[in-house]
This record gives C-alpha cells, sequence and structure tokens, in this order.
C-alpha cells in the first residue's frame, strides 16, 4: 500500500497562508485568553480543594448545590464528568478555590464539602463512618477484633482474604459505590453474621467519594513558576542541540515553531475551558519534543539535498524535502494521533485534559514543521540571499537606523 | 546463515529471555503460570494515583529550630557573663539569627570577645550600628544551614516512626522539592489521611524513667503474678519493645514496671550522639546532653541508682533499660553492645522522639481504591486499542515488513516493561500514557527507515542495497529526533515530580529501548529475511 508516490506541491509559494492561519489562530487563542482573563489552571496551580463523587443515580445538581450552601460554600463550582467509554459515570467534581493563606485551613474545604453530602445524601447515621471510604487495613483489623466468624484469634489470613473480597466487589465490579449492605452478599464467605457486624460500624450513604485533592495556594504558585522555568530549559537545550548539529538559524525556527506550537495549544485550552495542571504542562513539554521531531525530520532532508542540489534555488530545495518527507510525516503524525485520540476517549477523567493537549498539539506540531518552521528558514536566507546581493553595508545601515530612532526617542522622553 | 547473523540473533533472544526473567523469574523462579503472574505484579510497583491511598506533602518550620537556638544561646550567654562579671545593660534576641549586646563595659570587651570566640564560636561578632560599646552577634551562615538541615533530618525520622506505627504496607517517606524544607508522605492502601495526619503531628514522647524491678518480665501475668496482683504505688506495667526474634520464630516479649513518673523527657534532651566506646573496642555508645535545669534533677537521681536499670521509654514503649554506671549530671552516655547501626539508630531515636518543629501541610492527596482501578482499566484498555491498531496498520500498509515493525513494537514494550522492573520505577496513570505514546512514537524510526527502503528501492537498488542505504540514512534522522525527545523527558523527569516524573522515565527508557529495536533488532530481522530471499525476489514493503 502507498498513500503518496510523487507528490509536488509548491509548500513555500503557500507560505504566508500558513503564516496567516497561525495568526488567525494565536489571535483567536489571545482573544480568549484575554477575555477570559487568563488561563485556566487547575488546582495544582492556583490551590484549591476538588472532591469527585460518584452516586448511584444521576447526580442531583441542584441538591448538591443547595447542600453546599447550606455550609455556606455557595462559591464552589458543581462540575458534571461524563466520558465517551463511559457515559453514565454519574459523577460530579466539586471544586474550591482556596482562600487566604493559612496553613491549617487546608482540609476545612474538603471537611465542609463532606459534611454538606452527608448532611443531604447521607444514611443519617452520622456517627458511622462511610463504609464506602474504608480501606482494606481498617476492614480487616475491624474484622478481626469483632470476629463474626468465630475464628478464634489465629484467624487473621482468612479475614484479610475476605476483606479484599469485599473491597474488591466495591470497587472492581461496583466502581467503589455499595448502596445497600444486603448487595455484599454475592461475594464469596459472605454470610448474614459479616454483614450485620459490618452494619454494626458502617453506615452507607447513595454516594462514594473517589478522589480529594487538596493544594496549599504557595506550592500552586510555586509549581507555576517551576512549569514555566522547565518549558524554558527545555527549549533552550533543544535550541542548542540542533545549531549544534545545524546551523543557528534552523534552531530558532525550530524553537519558534514550537513556540508557537504551545502558545496555539494553550489557547485552545482556553477557548475550550480546559484546566491546566500538571500533567497538561508534561503533556506539552512531550508536544515540545514531538514537534521537534517533526520538524528535524524535515531539516535532516533539506540539509542532505541541500548537498546534492546545490544549483537549485532554497526554497525549492526545502519543497523537495517536504514532498520526499511527506510520507512519513503523515503515517507517523497519523499514527500518534490516532493512539493520542484513543487516549482522550478512553483514558479517564484523569487523563482527559493531557490527552487534549496532546490531541491538539499533535496536529499543531505537524502542521508547524512545514508550515512554520521550514518557511522560517527560506525567508532567512532569502533575506539574507538579498542582503548579500545589495551589499552587506545595507543590513547594518538599518541596525543603525533602528538603533538612532532608538536613542533619539529616549532624549525625547528624558526632555519631557 | 551467515555466522555474523547468527551471533546477532542470539543477542536478540537473549536480550528477550533477561527481559521475561527480569519481569516473571524474580526474586523465585515460577514453577507455575500463577508464580510467575504474582512475580510480575510484584515487579511492576503501582503508583498512588493507581493503587490508592494518601499523598500529603508537608513543610517543616525549620526556622523556629534556628530561633530557638537562638534563644537558648541568649540563655546560655547570660549564665556565662554573669559567671564571668562581665557587665552589660542588655542581652537581645533581635531576630532568629541575631542578638544585640548592649553597653557592655568597655574595659571588658577582649573578656567578651574571647569568650564568644571559646564558647560560642558558631557566632560570628561585630560592632552594633550605633551603639558605643553594642555588640552583634550573628549566627554562621553555615551553623544556620547545619540546624535547619539536621531539624529536617530529624523531622523526616520521627514522622517516618510514627508511621511506621500505622502498620502500613510500604509508606514512602522522604524529603522532597529543592530546598523547601518539604517533606512527602505517601500511604498506599490508605484511604483516611486525618488518621495518619493525627499521628504525624502528635507530640513525641521520650521519657527516661526509673525501673522499679530490675528484670523485665515475659507476659503481663507473669509481672501481676510477680506483685500478687497489685503492682506497687506510682508505678505501671510498659510494654517493651519486641525484639525482632529469630530463625522465624516470634520474637520474645518482655514488660517493664517503671515509675509513673520520668524523671527526664525528650524536651530536656538537647543532642545525642553515638560514639565509638572507648571500653568496649569495636562497640559503640550514644551520648547525650541535657538541659541545665534537666540535669539539678538527673544528677541526684543517677547518684542514688548507680547500677539499676533506668528504662528509656519512647511512645509508650520500652526501647532499652540500660545500667546507670555513675552519676550523670548534664551529660550521660548509654553503653552496650552497640554496633555502629544500632548505635545510630538509637541516638536518633533520642533526637527524634520529639518533632523538632512544626510542620504545614501543603498538599493532600487522596485517591480513593476504585478511581485506581478505574483508571488501571482505562488505562490498559487504551494501551490495547492503541496498539492493535498501530499494528493493523503496520502490516497493512508495509505487509511482510509491517510484520517486523510489529515484531520490533512488541519487544520495544517488553524491553520497557523490564526496565521499569529493573530500576524499581513507579508506573503512574501518566506513565501508562507515556507507555501508549511509546507505542505512536516508536513506530515512527521503522517508518522513516521504511519509507528510506522504499525510495532506495524505486531509485531502482536491489532489496539488499536499499535496506542497506534506507537504515543507514535514517540513522542519523533517528538520533536527532530521539535527543531532542529525550531532553524535553529528561526536564520533566528532573524537575517534575510525582505522577509526571513517572511519566518521563516511562517515555525516556522507552524512547531509548525504540533504538534498539528499530534500528539494531528490526536490522536483523532484515537481514535473516533477505538471506532466505532468492537473489532477484523482491521486497515485501
Amino acid at each position: 500500500m502507498n498513500f503518496f508516490r510523487q507528490v509536488d506541491i509548491d509548500w513555500m509559494g503557500k507560505a504566508k497562508y500558513f503564516f496567516g492561519l497561525s495568526l488567525v489562530l494565536l489571535l483567536i487563542g489571545g482573544a480568549s485568553w484575554v477575555l477570559k482573563g487568563g488561563l485556566r489552571y487547575g488546582i495544582d496551580f492556583k490551590g484549591g480543594t476538588l472532591v469527585y463523587v460518584r452516586f448511584a443515580q444521576a447526580p442531583p445538581i441542584d441538591q448538591i448545590r443547595s447542600g453546599l450552601a447550606g455550609q455556606g460554600l455557595g462559591e464552589s463550582s458543581i462540575q458534571r464528568i461524563s466520558d465517551i467509554a463511559n457515559p453514565n459515570a454519574n459523577e460530579v467534581v466539586i471544586g474550591l478555590e482556596q482562600k487566604g493563606q493559612g496553613g491549617e485551613a487546608l482540609d476545612a474545604g474538603k471537611a465542609a464539602i463532606l459534611k454538606a453530602l452527608h448532611a443531604t445524601f447521607g444514611a443519617g447515621e452520622a456517627s458511622k463512618p462511610d463504609w464506602n471510604a474504608v480501606g482494606a487495613p481498617a476492614l480487616v483489623e475491624y474484622l478481626v477484633r469483632r470476629d463474626p466468624l468465630a475464628l478464634g484469634p489465629t484467624a487473621g489470613d482468612r479475614y484479610t482474604q475476605l476483606a479484599r473480597r469485599l473491597t474488591d466487589f466495591r470497587d472492581k465490579d461496583r466502581n467503589g459505590l455499595v448502596t445497600n449492605f444486603d448487595e455484599l452478599k454475592k461475594v464469596e464467605g459472605v454470610g448474614d453474621s459479616v454483614i450485620a457486624t459490618l452494619r454494626d460500624a458502617y453506615s452507607l450513604g447513595n454516594f462514594a467519594i473517589r478522589n480529594v485533592e487538596i493544594v496549599g495556594p504557595k506550592v500552586g504558585a510555586q509549581l507555576r513558576r517551576q512549569a514555566i522555568f522547565v518549558t524554558l530549559y527545555a527549549l533552550a537545550g533543544m535550541l542548542v542541540y540542533i545549531a549544534f548539529r545545524f546551523e543557528w538559524v534552523y534552531g530558532a525556527a525550530a524553537v519558534l515553531a514550537v513556540f508557537h506550537d504551545v502558545l496555539i495549544t494553550l489557547g485552545f485550552f482556553s477557548l475550550l475551558n480546559f484546566d491546566i495542571s500538571l500533567t497538561v504542562i508534561a503533556a506539552l513539554l512531550t508536544l515540545v519534543g514531538y514537534s521537534m521531531n517533526d520538524t528535524i525530520v524535515i531539516f535532516d532532508r533539506i540539509r542532505e539535498n541541500n548537498r546534492l542540489m546545490r544549483r537549485e534555488p532554497f526554497s525549492i530545495i526545502v519543497n523537495r524535502s517536504i514532498n520526499q518527507t511527506l510520507s512519513r510525516t503523515i503515517l507517523t503524525s497519523g499514527l500518534t494521533f490516532l493512539t493520542v485520540l484513543v487516549l482522550f476517549l478512553m483514558g479517564g477523567q484523569v487523563l482527559r485534559s493531557f490527552s487534549f493537549a496532546l490531541v491538539v498539539g499533535i496536529v499543531v506540531g505537524t502542521y508547524s514543521s512545514f508550515g512554520i518552521a521550514a518557511p522560517l528558514v527560506v525567508a532567512w536566507n532569502h533575506w539574507r540571499g538579498q542582503g548579500a546581493a545589495a551589499g552587506s553595508g545595507s543590513a547594518a545601515g538599518n541596525k543603525t537606523r533602528t538603533g538612532e530612532a532608538a536613542s533619539r526617542g529616549l532624549a525625547a522622553a528624558g526632555r519631557r | 546463515m551467515n555466522p555474523n547473523l547468527k551471533w546477532k540473533v542470539l543477542f536478540v533472544l537473549s536480550v528477550i529471555l533477561l527481559c521475561f526473567y527480569g519481569l516473571a523469574g524474580l526474586p523465585d523462579f515460577p514453577t507455575s503460570w500463577a508464580q510467575a503472574r504474582g512475580n510480575f505484579s510484584r515487579r511492576i510497583k503501582l503508583g498512588l494515583d493507581l493503587q490508592g491511598g494518601t499523598h500529603l506533602i508537608l513543610q517543616v518550620q525549620v526556622q523556629e529550630a534556628v530561633g530557638l537556638h537562638t534563644d537558648q544561646t541568649v540563655d546560655r550567654l547570660t549564665t556565662q557573663l554573669r559567671d564571668k562579671n562581665v557587665r552589660y545593660d542588655e542581652i537581645r534576641k533581635v531576630d532568629d539569627t541575631h542578638i544585640l549586646v548592649r553597653n557592655l563595659a568597655p574595659e571588658q570587651s577582649s573578656a567578651f570577645r574571647d569568650l564568644i570566640g571559646e564558647l560560642f564560636s558558631e557566632w560570628d561578632i561585630s560592632p552594633a550600628p550605633g551603639e558605643t560599646s553594642g555588640y552583634t552577634l550573628t549566627m554562621r551562615p553555615t551553623t544556620v544551614a547545619g540546624i535547619q538541615k539536621q531539624t529536617l533530618d530529624q523531622s523526616e525520622e520521627t514522622i517516618r516512626r510514627r508511621i511506621d506505627q500505622l502498620g502500613l504496607t510500604e509508606p514512602t517517606i522522604q524529603q522532597h522539592g529543592r530546598g523547601e524544607n518539604e517533606i512527602l508522605v505517601q500511604l498506599p492502601g490508605e484511604g483516611d489521611p486525618a488518621r495518619a495526619k493525627g499521628v504525624i503531628q502528635a507530640g513525641g514522647q521520650l521519657e527516661l524513667r526509673r525501673v522499679a524491678d530490675t528484670v523485665p518480665y515475659p507476659s503481663e501475668a507473669a509481672a501481676l503474678a510477680a506483685h500478687s496482683g497489685v503492682l506497687p504505688q506510682g508505678t505501671e506495667l510498659v510494654r517493651g519493645k519486641i525484639d525482632p526474634g529469630q530463625g522465624g520464630q516470634p520474637g520474645a516479649e518482655s514488660w517493664y514496671v517503671l515509675d509513673r513518673t520520668p524523671i527526664v523527657t525528650g524536651r530536656d534532651l538537647r543532642s545525642a550522639v553515638a560514639n565509638r566506646s572507648t571500653e568496649n573496642i569495636g562497640f559503640y555508645e550514644v551520648h547525650f546532653n541535657l538541659s541545665t535545669e534537666a540535669a539539678r534533677r538527673f544528677g541526684p537521681f543517677t547518684e542514688q541508682n548507680i547500677g539499676r536499670p533506668m528504662a528509656i521509654v519512647l511512645e509508650h514503649r520500652v526501647q532499652s533499660a540500660p545500667v546507670i554506671q555513675s552519676r550523670i549530671d548534664d551529660s550521660g552516655r548509654i553503653t552496650g553492645r552497640f554496633g555502629q547501626q544500632e548505635a545510630n539508630d538509637l541516638a536518633l531515636v533520642l533526637r527524634a522522639g520529639a518533632l523538632p518543629a512544626s510542620i504545614k501541610y501543603l498538599e493532600e492527596r487522596t485517591v480513593g481504591p476504585s478511581l485506581g482501578a478505574d483508571s488501571i482499566r482505562h488505562g490498559l484498555q487504551a494501551s490495547m486499542v492503541s496498539l492493535i491498531v498501530v499494528m493493523l496498520f503496520m502490516v497493512m500498509y508495509y505487509r511482510n515488513s509491517g510484520v517486523n515493525a510489529v515484531v520490533a513494537l512488541i519487544l520495544n514494550l517488553i524491553i520497557l516493561l523490564a526496565a521499569l522492573a529493573y530500576f524499581g520505577a513507579v508506573l503512574t496513570l501518566p506513565g501508562i500514557a507515556g507507555v501508549i505514546l511509546t507505542i505512536g512514537m516508536g513506530v515512527d524510526s521503522n517508518v522513516l527507515i521504511f519509507e528510506r527502503i522504499r525510495e532506495e528501492l524505486r531509485a531502482g537498488k536491489a532489496s539488499v542495497s536499499a535496506v542497506d542505504a534506507g537504515f543507514k540514512r535514517a540513522f542519523l534522522t533517528i538520533i536527532d529526533t530521539h535527543v531532542t525527545t529525550v531532553v524535553s523527558a529528561a526536564f520533566l523527569g528532573v524537575f517534575g515530580t510525582g505522577p509526571v516524573r513517572g511519566f518521563a522515565v516511562t517515555l525516556v527508557i522507552g524512547l531509548l529501548s525504540n533504538l534498539f529495536t528499530a534500528i539494531y533488532v528490526s536490522r536483523v530481522i532484515f537481514d535473516w529475511h533477505l538471506g532466505r530471499m532468492e537473489r532477484q525476489a523482491e521486497l515485501s514493503i
């Protein structure tokens, strides 16, 4: 099978459309960025509390909202999670922004959210812990202490296995939510005595806490700074490597193109209201590496063709290089895009924004290799070629002129 | 077969065998399928996000310990100046690292300087600005850093010992971050952070107590029986540290009858260090220092009790009960036939009794076990679907050579898993995403090579030379692309934490092993295939 045998596309002739398209994308992203008052940071970066709750039925959003308002948490956000692989997830995320700097109040928000949930949806036995939240070790301890099967003091192993079967049933078969103790009879080795024992100490509500994340505001700011630095360091590292392997123009063009990819991806995040979390930074850095990959494959070909076709104009060489590698570009990007798409559709809630960054990033990253990076190198060569033809003095003259203008401007400002 | 090729095939096969052995053959060679599976799940460690549990990041307020040292120095200095009859108006702590001494009698300034140089050498002395005869003492930066480091280390150790009391499986307690004095606590399987937080924040209780009965009892009942059921007034029964036992036998229990009120508590301890013993050559002992106030109580007590044991009680357990050798005032030593490790541990326990500074929680994440199970299922599904899609496509597009790529891809994943197991890396959900990305980016190398071979074939080359040229030409490109991706992933690995690092690690290992599979293994398969082909036959690509 072969998709692209002899392609002959004048990519460089279309460079101005590519630049136009990128400009439009950047402007749209930038506009959304500005209009929405900055990027939407997840709690990793701004601090706050997230509680993931699963309900037995469709989550009653209004009831949750009024329950939260009853605890003075009117400002919390409630977001439904729906998933293509799992459309009836019945899950919501309750989010609360961290206010103030107090470290002792770190889990106050969580406590209030849990209180509101128990008050609204609990089984009315506030004194007993929620069985859906109990871990296997605690369960073993309790069962050994109560010994519902009358096995004597040496039955630790039996109860360990029983507790594991019980929690496995809850976590794997029931997705973490058991609403009635009688359901547990389906578990091997569980009889009335065990269920009665569990009923004594635990309660069951209509919901289960799946995940709690609390990040202090100080950590958030620190992580945000770190993330920006890591991205810049990675870009600088690549610039050095490519400058070393090729010429510095190639390095600069590649880094500019990759920077453009990151900005456009962030623009899409703003546009479609995705949160930026720590894993998104990981995705952005992967995208940096991936887009760089793509660009290098084309640059490598340009370098090779440059030696073979000395007589041809540079833009023809670049066109041919892109065309020669086009088949590989489409194949690899297509396959990587497919894997990332699968991840986006099936990878679950936790990886949602991570895989979204990659889905957008791989498309943009592939496009930028031939649409931005290669034309930038051609434009530079063109400009330098003209400069050389008109005498190297013109470029230097340009520089002096802007320099003079700047100093004149400064002087004017000083006089005022 | 070409003998050179034979060795290459053998090499590849032994790498595969080694990977399988690393994944399923350790620690015991499996004799059944279930055992191999058990080995596998033991070798691949799951991150907290996949198995559920609690993740806490807390910050030790190390500056408190620095401030405390300054407070103590002000106390000691006051005493010393009084003893030496040096006159001054005021000694005052300015801030955590500065002390101001005002209006020192000018004729005594050299005596003062000598005193500082002799007994307070960790302080720099300089004339105080705006004072006629005042001095500012500044704690040396190395001392500050030393106190901060010691405080952080002690906190980590204290927290570790406390978490160990919870009896959880494989908790992680380690220093975290770069110079922010943070400690990371990970508790797999613990769904309720409140319990762990309660234990971490409890006060550290070290007590030195008088032992009422010189010998310990093997059980509670025996101790009570020795006193015909009623313990002497003012005493209580305290359980001893269980010794680990020998040869798989459970260790013997021990119970002590101790005075209720301690003579000295952890608060009174100034320091404790392990030292080589001067009497028992080859053994170690622990030297400790008490505060001046405690020494006033401890001296007379030890004098009266020479030859009797004194119990070191930690968190309501008797750690050891050494015999008092002589009167101990502000310093003393705990002797015994301690090995170096043992003595270090004891010193550490003594120091680590109480948290040396307060802590602040910065981050708390709890992953419910059901979410972890969900994440594993999602991750596996997504990896399987991606793998199948990519494999199908490669075989359809490149025919027999596609099969070659599929073999290389599967080997790539096996090496990746084996390397994760070998390095003890933790598989997180982003780590699984890294595996999936390796699938997508891994075939890139194959695609690059195959497209080159196709070009060479189109240019009219014979199969053998086309394959040769294809590999040769694509080689540099592959190196360049891999280096840039590894650079970005390495930055993530160095700076990132937790799940993000897991992602970077899998991606880097995946890409490195891809170099081997896509360039070396693929080439070996091609050579083997070409060697069996008719000379003029066409390559299926």
